[in-house]
């Protein structure tokens, strides 16, 4: 076909449609896939190890996998056995929680869920509300559901939490106090007064400098010896303290990386217009800065849950240390494989929530063109 | 600078621009230095009410830091700043009430980017003057009407042009209801063709009353509305004069050859 070339006097040429090598479902598969010699064999390589990896995951996983079943002789088939999974989903979902409580955790769960709703429906005007419920009713809420022993109902002993609850309890309480706690340090960190400066700089190096093994292990074994005789904290809350100052420590340090990136002007300009130090930086600065270390920030949670698996160390029993107790059960020796495969499927949704959230939060807060 | 700007293409002042003996700013006998460097030294400038004030110099003159000192965006270390009758101490109080009398208009805008252009006028109003947000949003509509461009309210400064962005800065210092404005550098980061857009909103200022400083190397400015051009260098202070006689009859010849310089293409 002869390439019709047109002609146009200046100012008047139009917009002409793009080639069809550049849009399209060719135009893509031209692009990524088969762009050049080099290209064309990572393709063909790479759907060669899609093929030999994919299927026997899924027939492990899937196809000869058991589904049905009470006991372990009906896991008979080559797969995996998932009725493993569900005789014991209950303990790996609360620990040792009392069956007949569990309706309130469930029920603090709902409420969480419902309370999310309303912040992603876009133009929902009382979202601060949500946020206020959020950050100091809910907790008391989920204590007094959790624990116990005041309206009314049974009192649980934190020994007996354990599960994916136990490492949401954790992961959540860590999240949720490590942010203030960190920006609070960010800002001592970078503040004119010298005391303040070093206090900070001290606490975030300490807490940063060492293993959070180390942190549960003094939280548990050192801590109560310094107590004095009859004083009694909690093993789960000295836990929590622990993961929350640690988390604090590292938070602290994103957010610095954030401050540190707001133009000098931004400062300038808020104090020309005469506002003080703290509206200065909650109005100004800090919105900007926690907007740009976002992907640092949920980073950093993503890591935190992860490492409350870590609190197995202290005889707490969180979602995996749930897994490898079950695991060692007479009765059900041998499907380990199991167990870890749904304890990693089950991190996995939640780490990989926060990063679209994130993504999203990202999108949202974009007002650069 | 852009010679091509001549006075006679910038709005001719309306009506006579009146100076009154009211003292606005005192600086006497300052200094400054930034450790060893000595950048301000022996400064005395008196500026009353009504007065505009173009200051230019060679850069790393000093002229920033100069009129920075004067809101206290840098600090002084030797001497006596008084403005609007208030002492520049480190008192916060009083770095705070001048902050709020003062107003500031930068190179590079420093419009806040993740709030609107309404937001970022009605912002200091609302926090500073704890004016409720409708009467702030008004006041906001009102400026950003007198810089032009009130149909730019609910963008982000992100999706605005310089010069656009400039005036939006200007407008959010004036609603401040400020009694000083300086401006440091206003158009020196600007195309060429949104400069006037800018200097039209400042000469409207100057006709108005408003007392201001400007560091500013757009001389056809100066000649139309400056009542006193001051010429820096060093950290000093070299000469200062009336327009007219500034540009026609120089008296030292580092101003000749600075004049001579920034004049000549």
């Amino acid at each position: 076909m002869s390439e019709q070339i047109a002609h146009y006097s200046p100012g008047t040429h139009p917009d002409m449609p793009a080639p069809a090598s550049i849009v399209g479902l060719r135009g893509w598969l031209q692009q990524n896939l088969l762009s050049s010699p080099l290209n064309i064999g990572l393709t063909i390589i790479s759907l060669y190890l899609v093929y030999i990896i994919v299927p026997p995951i899924l027939s492990w996983g899937f196809i000869d996998a058991d589904w049905r079943g009470e006991t372990r002789e009906d896991c008979d088939r080559v797969g995996a056995c998932w009725v493993y999974i569900r005789i014991w989903f209950k303990q790996l979902m609360y620990g040792r929680y009392p069956v007949t409580e569990l309706w309130r955790i469930n029920t603090a769960y709902i409420v969480l869920i419902l309370a999310f709703i309303p912040l992603f429906i876009p133009g929902f005007r009382y979202k601060h509300w949500i946020g206020v419920f959020l950050l100091f009713v809910y907790p008391v809420f989920a204590f007094v559901m959790f624990h116990g022993d005041t309206a009314g109902l049974e009192i649980v002993e934190t020994p007996l939490w354990g599960g994916l609850f136990l490492t949401l309890v954790i992961a959540v309480t860590g999240i949720v106090a490590s942010l203030p706690i960190g920006i609070v340090l960010a800002l001592g960190r970078r503040s004119n007064m010298p005391v303040v400066r070093a206090l900070c700089v001290a606490f975030i190096e300490l807490w940063r400098g060492v293993p959070l093994i180390t942190v549960l292990f003094m939280s548990s074994v050192m801590f109560p010896l310094f107590m004095p005789e009859g004083m009694h904290f909690d093993k789960l809350i000295r836990a929590l303290v622990g993961v929350m100052l640690f988390s604090a420590a590292y938070m602290a340090e994103v957010v610095r990386g954030g401050l540190q990136a707001i133009p000098k002007g931004q400062f300038e300009a808020a104090q020309a217009v005469g506002l003080s130090y703290w509206k200065l930086m909650g109005l100004i600065i800090l919105p900007q800065a926690l907007k740009i270390v976002i992907p640092g920030i949920v980073n950093t949670f993503i890591g935190l849950f992860k490492d409350t698996t870590l609190v197995l160390i202290i005889g707490l029993f969180d979602f995996l240390g749930m897994a490898q107790a079950v695991a060692t059960n007479p009765d059900w020796l041998g499907f380990y494989v199991e167990g870890y495969v749904f304890v990693a499927c089950g991190f996995w949704i939640f780490c990989f929530s926060m990063s679209r959230y994130s993504q999203h939060l990202e999108r949202k807060l974009h007002t650069g063109h | 600078m852009s010679e091509e700007l001549s006075a006679e293409s910038l709005a001719q002042p309306t009506r006579e621009m009146t100076v009154s003996d009211e003292v606005m700013i005192q600086m006497i006998d300052v200094h400054k230095w930034y450790g060893q460097f000595h950048v301000l030294k022996d400064i005395n400038l008196t500026v009353n009410k009504g007065e505009r004030i173009v200051i230019c110099g060679p850069s790393g003159s000093g002229k920033s830091t100069l009129i920075r000192c004067l809101n206290r965006l840098e600090e002084h270390q030797k001497g006596q700043i008084v403005v609007e009758g208030t002492e520049l101490t480190n008192d916060l109080k009083h770095i705070e009430q001048i902050r709020r009398e003062v107003g500031m208009v930068f190179q590079h805008f420093n419009l806040f980017p993740h709030l609107s252009v309404l937001e970022n006028l009605a912002l200091a109003p609302i926090w500073v003057r704890k004016l409720p947000r409708a009467e702030a949003e008004d006041i906001a509509m009102q400026y950003l009407e007198r810089v032009k461009i009130p149909e730019q309210a609910k963008k982000y400064p992100g999706q605005l042009s310089g010069g656009q962005q400039q005036r939006v800065a200007i407008a959010r210092s004036l609603c401040m209801s400020p009694k000083i404005m300086l401006f440091d550098e206003p158009t020196s980061a600007l195309d060429p063709e949104m400069i006037k857009e800018v200097l039209d909103v400042m000469i409207e200022l100057a006709q108005e009353g408003m007392t201001m400083i400007c560091v500013t190397h757009e001389m056809g400015f100066a000649k139309t509305v400056a009542n006193r051009v001051i010429f820096m260098d060093g950290g000093e202070i070299i000469e200062q004069n009336e327009p007219h006689e500034f540009f026609e009859n120089a008296q030292h010849e580092r101003t000749k050859l600075f004049l001579s310089q920034i004049l000549a293409h």
